[in-house]
């Protein structure tokens, strides 16, 4: 469980989030939905600890993570997994080595342990063969599998997800978002994805919540959001000229 | 000003970050080893050919320089081994040495974070400008003093080369002159300058790398900013290193 409280954070004058209060929850795939400059990268960034909130709480359980010292706030990082909206992948290693990278750092497993562990995971995202490979020599699909991997390579409780999807075709999109849902069920993971695209919302949107310039305007189900009289919400999921010719088609339909 | 000092804050506050809460020994010494082959090792030929040819170069000015037949030849030699040792083999060698492994430095952290790769660092919990910055650092200042001894010997092979091909003086001059009131307290001078240079070096580029932003065009930019402060440092650091040791 994840928690929000009055969370605002500000870059000079700017007021990039502001008041944000919500709850995450366990085994379920939380987004965070908005137009791009709204604030979500932020927002993600705030919960876990990149950017330094200006006021209010995050909480992780129990504990009130933005006061918590180094020490302890790094026990509750090595239960974070988070995946990058550029993949972030580290380009001096191989696949292989990058979801091996966080098991050198905080296990004393073997060699032969790490690599089992390592392979489980590839396997999950459905990548195999490619243990060898450098991120500049696979697809962009590919490193968002690999990101992922790394991501839950030490069994995260948690997981952040970046636009996961931003510069995939509709195809890989689809499949990388199934994967992150069918992950977040299968080990009961609290996950929070960013995006934009509502297909994503459609397909594995738990529970949804909408930001507008940096103040979280609509929260709720995904089956109430085509329903909402929120305007700016209205105006995000109805942006392009076919969803507004399919939502006039529908209601005169029901006329 | 105030910006300036900023800068200097943030500077100690990052070196503080460095040097609190290491990474496990092991993987210090992994990448200590591969970042002291990227950094120093692979910085051997181009030292060494400018060394060979600058030793060259002073023997032959020194030579023409020395027109009062009451100064004798091997003052040559002499010439030759002490602007070697007290200039040339440090500051100049540590000049390029900025550009070189400044702008490698720099560009290579500042691409990180740009990517987000340092941020992915972070978020597992890992000390990431430790990570990436110790190594270096202590790769650059333990190695690049013998760089410098390299060098030194070097421009003496270079000088010595000169003098058997023109003749400007005589091989027994030259040889005679290198070994006239040697003080190895020099080479010792020389080689704790090399050392805080590299300092100095790897501390601002790496500096302007993590804290690099703007996409790949701020990459540049900073790398051109480290290469620009790295090297003013240094030539105030001679300044200061020089009045401390040799009075
Ligand atoms: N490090 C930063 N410094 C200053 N402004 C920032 C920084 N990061 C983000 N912003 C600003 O915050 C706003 C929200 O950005 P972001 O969270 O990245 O939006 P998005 O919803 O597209 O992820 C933008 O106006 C952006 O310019
Ligand atoms: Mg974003």
């Amino acid at each position: 469980m994840i928690r929000t409280v009055n969370l605002s954070k500000k870059f000079g004058d700017l007021n990039v989030l502001n008041n944000i209060s919500i709850d995450f929850k366990p085994g379920n795939c939380s987004l965070i939905i908005g137009a791009s400059g709204s604030g979500k990268t932020v927002l993600l960034k705030s919960i876990v600890g990149l950017h330094e909130p200006d006021e209010g709480e995050v909480w992780y359980n129990d504990s009130l993570y933005n006061q918590l010292d180094f020490k302890k706030k790094k026990e509750i990082r090595k239960e974070i997994g988070m995946l990058f909206q550029g993949g972030a992948l580290f380009d001096f290693a191989t696949v292989e080595e990058n979801v091996m990278f966080p098991m050198n750092f905080f296990t004393q497993w073997s060699r032969e342990e790490k690599l089992e562990r390592v392979n489980f995971c590839l396997k999950r995202v459905n990548l195999i063969n490619a243990n060898k490979l450098y991120p500049n020599e696979i697809s962009g699909g590919m490193q968002k599998r690999v990101g992922i991997a790394r991501a839950i390579a030490l069994n995260p409780k948690y997981l952040f997800c970046d636009e996961p999807n931003s510069g995939l075709d509709p195809t890989t999109a689809i499949l990388i978002d199934q994967l992150i849902y069918e992950i977040t069920k299968e080990y009961n993971i609290t996950t929070i994805v960013n995006t934009h695209d509502m297909n994503s919302v459609m397909e594995i949107g738990d529970q949804v919540g909408f930001i507008h310039k940096g103040h979280l305007v609509w929260e709720g189900d995904k089956n109430n959001i085509l329903s909402s009289d929120n305007k700016e919400l209205n105006n995000f999921v109805f942006a392009s000229n076919m969803a507004k010719r399919m939502r006039d088609m529908m209601s005169e339909h029901k006329q | 000003m105030k910006a300036a000092l900023e800068l200097i804050g943030k500077y100690i506050l990052l070196m503080k970050m460095v040097f609190s809460r290491p990474e496990k020994a092991r993987i210090f010494w992994k990448q200590f080893f591969i970042d002291a082959e990227r950094l120093v090792l692979d910085s051997i030929p181009i030292v060494a050919v400018i060394s060979i040819f600058i030793g060259g170069v002073i023997v032959i000015q020194t030579a023409y320089n020395i027109e009062n037949p009451f100064i004798p030849k091997m003052y040559v030699g002499y010439m030759a081994r002490e602007s070697l040792v007290l200039e040339f083999c440090s500051t100049m060698i540590a000049l390029i040495l900025a550009g070189k492994v400044g702008s490698n430095i720099s560009s290579e952290i500042g691409s990180m974070r740009i990517t987000e790769q340092i941020d992915a660092m972070e978020m597992m919990g890992i000390n990431s400008s430790s990570y990436l910055i110790l190594p270096k650092l202590a790769a650059t200042s333990l190695f690049n003093p013998l760089l410098m001894l390299m060098s030194f010997m070097l421009g003496l092979v270079g000088g010595g080369l000169i003098v058997i091909i023109t003749g400007v003086v005589t091989f027994y001059d030259y040889t005679t002159g290198l070994q006239y009131a040697f003080r190895g307290y020099y080479i010792f001078y020389s080689m704790v300058k090399m050392s805080i240079f590299s300092f100095i070096i790897t501390s601002v580029s790496a500096f302007y790398g993590y804290y690099a932003s703007g996409g790949s065009l701020g990459v540049g930019k900073s790398s051109t900013k480290a290469i620009v402060v790295s090297s003013v440092s240094i030539l105030v650091a001679n300044l200061i290193i020089t009045q401390l040791m040799l009075n």
